[in-house]
């Protein structure tokens, strides 16, 4: 007789479904999801960005050649176990559900300046919270920035803000960034010399710097993996907590972004990571107005597309090819981003941050403004 | 026959919304919605539980038919 008969694998299937969608399921999440960033900063990824979706689809930019930053270029596993981990779980529990259509390019754009704000300050909102698990006082000011952004965000969406419909398509449309990721973890593995006829990158990988400090590919794609699976279960998303305590006072999501820092910090304190403080903090800079303004373009941005960066590339998982197009604005944002002088550095802003801060919060008030169905 | 917001085909967090315009509009009676993601069903239960409303899930295919009421 075999294990699990159909009969049993389906009520298995539906116990699961139903545990992840409590609010024990999104904590428990949370809290693996702070464990292993934190794990995976002692085991060799950069300090403070264990996992963080901005700065590692920026080192992917920078391994493809969009940026030539040498010390941020790396091919990272963990967001393409996230596209793959999410798609997984989207086929066994039967959510895969190709769509697309939703303005695109707005979404395209809005992940394009969400990138530029995140990197003014140095982090996506996952590493908002890893640096302030960390104790990394400079956070506090980012986490300010991206409430109120979202705050913002949730104002246009009270007055009718709508990227309108999307439509059932292809599950081939669902498939493409997921091939995409194929073809950068293929980059990775075999790290092609391609530039100047074959003599020189890309692909690049840092020899030095945040780039070059990374864990073994198998642990940071098993991670990645397990974190795309379980974040699909659970729709966690960093922006969407914040969003659902303002707009509609729950604090589901919510629940599971505090378990991730709660847990985060316990773990940084058990391995000796936590040091208070703003000054000298791992990949960060200690201007105040910036780090706010920075993450309240990023939060406006994410607010304004429906997700924070690592539960767009859960949806794009999940077949949204809406979704795909945040992920590939993003991308395409970290490399103007680098090669304009706007992304910080540890030094400092970067000589046109601010400006382009200032430009993307337009461009974000320009989008929610006009893009309003009109509310009885 | 009860009202019937279409909530197909939008994203998070579009289907909460509505259904909260609407909760907020009638106070009590009921009413149904259309969704065809699991999120969006999910996210409406909680929103309706949280209300106070009372909420059967009728599926449809790929599909949900949300039947929300309160006396």
């Amino acid at each position: 007789m075999p294990l699990i008969t159909g009969n049993e694998g389906e009520v298995i299937m539906s116990y699961l479904k139903s545990f992840f969608g409590t609010r024990w399921g999104i904590i428990l999440v949370g809290a693996f999801i702070g464990v292993f960033a934190a794990l995976l900063q002692k085991w060799g990824n950069p300090p403070n960005m264990g996992v963080c979706v901005a700065c590692f689809e920026r080192d992917i930019a920078g391994a493809l050649g969009l940026h030539r930053v040498d010390v941020v270029q790396y091919i990272r596993p963990e967001i393409i176990g996230f596209v793959f981990g999410s798609l997984i779980s989207a086929y066994i529990f039967k959510e895969f559900r190709p769509r697309v259509g939703s303005a695109p390019v707005v979404r395209f754009i809005l992940g394009f300046f969400a990138m530029i704000g995140a990197l003014v300050f140095l982090g996506c909102p996952w590493r908002t919270l890893l640096r302030l698990s960390a104790g990394d006082g400079n956070a506090i000011l980012g986490l300010s920035g991206l409430i109120v952004g979202v705050g913002v965000g949730v104002v246009f969406l009270k007055k009718g803000y709508n990227l309108g419909r999307n439509q059932v398509t292809y599950s081939s449309v669902g498939w493409l960034l997921p091939l995409i990721m194929a073809s950068l973890f293929a980059f990775l593995v075999f790290a092609p010399l391609m530039g100047d006829g074959g003599k020189s990158g890309p692909i690049f990988l840092s020899a030095k710097g945040p780039g070059s400090m990374h864990v073994p590919i198998v642990i940071s794609l098993i991670i990645g993996l397990a974190i795309g699976f379980l974040a699909q279960r659970t729709r966690f998303c960093t922006m969407g907590a914040i969003r659902d305590v303002i707009l509609i006072r729950d604090f589901h999501l919510a629940s599971g972004v505090l378990a991730l820092l709660v847990a985060a910090f316990l773990t940084n304190l058990i391995l000796g990571q936590f040091h208070a403080g703003f000054q000298g903090q791992p990949i960060a800079h200690t201007n105040h107005i910036w780090n706010f303004g920075g993450m309240v373009l990023a939060g406006l941005a994410f607010a304004l597309a429906g997700g924070c960066p690592g539960r767009q590339l859960f949806l794009a998982g999940e077949g949204d090819g809406d979704a795909a197009m945040f992920v590939l604005g993003m991308i395409i944002g970290a490399g103007f981003s680098h090669n304009f002088s706007l992304a910080s550095s540890p030094a400092g802003v970067g000589l046109y941050g601010p400006a382009a801060v200032i430009i993307g919060l337009l461009i974000c008030l320009f989008i929610g403004f006009t893009m309003r169905e009109k509310v009885e | 026959m009860s009202e019937q917001l279409d909530a197909r085909g939008l994203s998070c967090p579009q289907p909460v919304i509505l259904t909260e315009r609407k909760i907020e509009e009638l106070k009590s009676g009921n009413f149904e919605v259309l969704v065809d993601t699991d999120t969006a069903k999910e996210n409406i239960s909680r929103l309706a539980r949280n209300k106070g409303w009372e909420i059967e899930i009728i599926p449809q295919g790929r599909e949900y038919q949300l039947l929300l009421k309160k006396e």
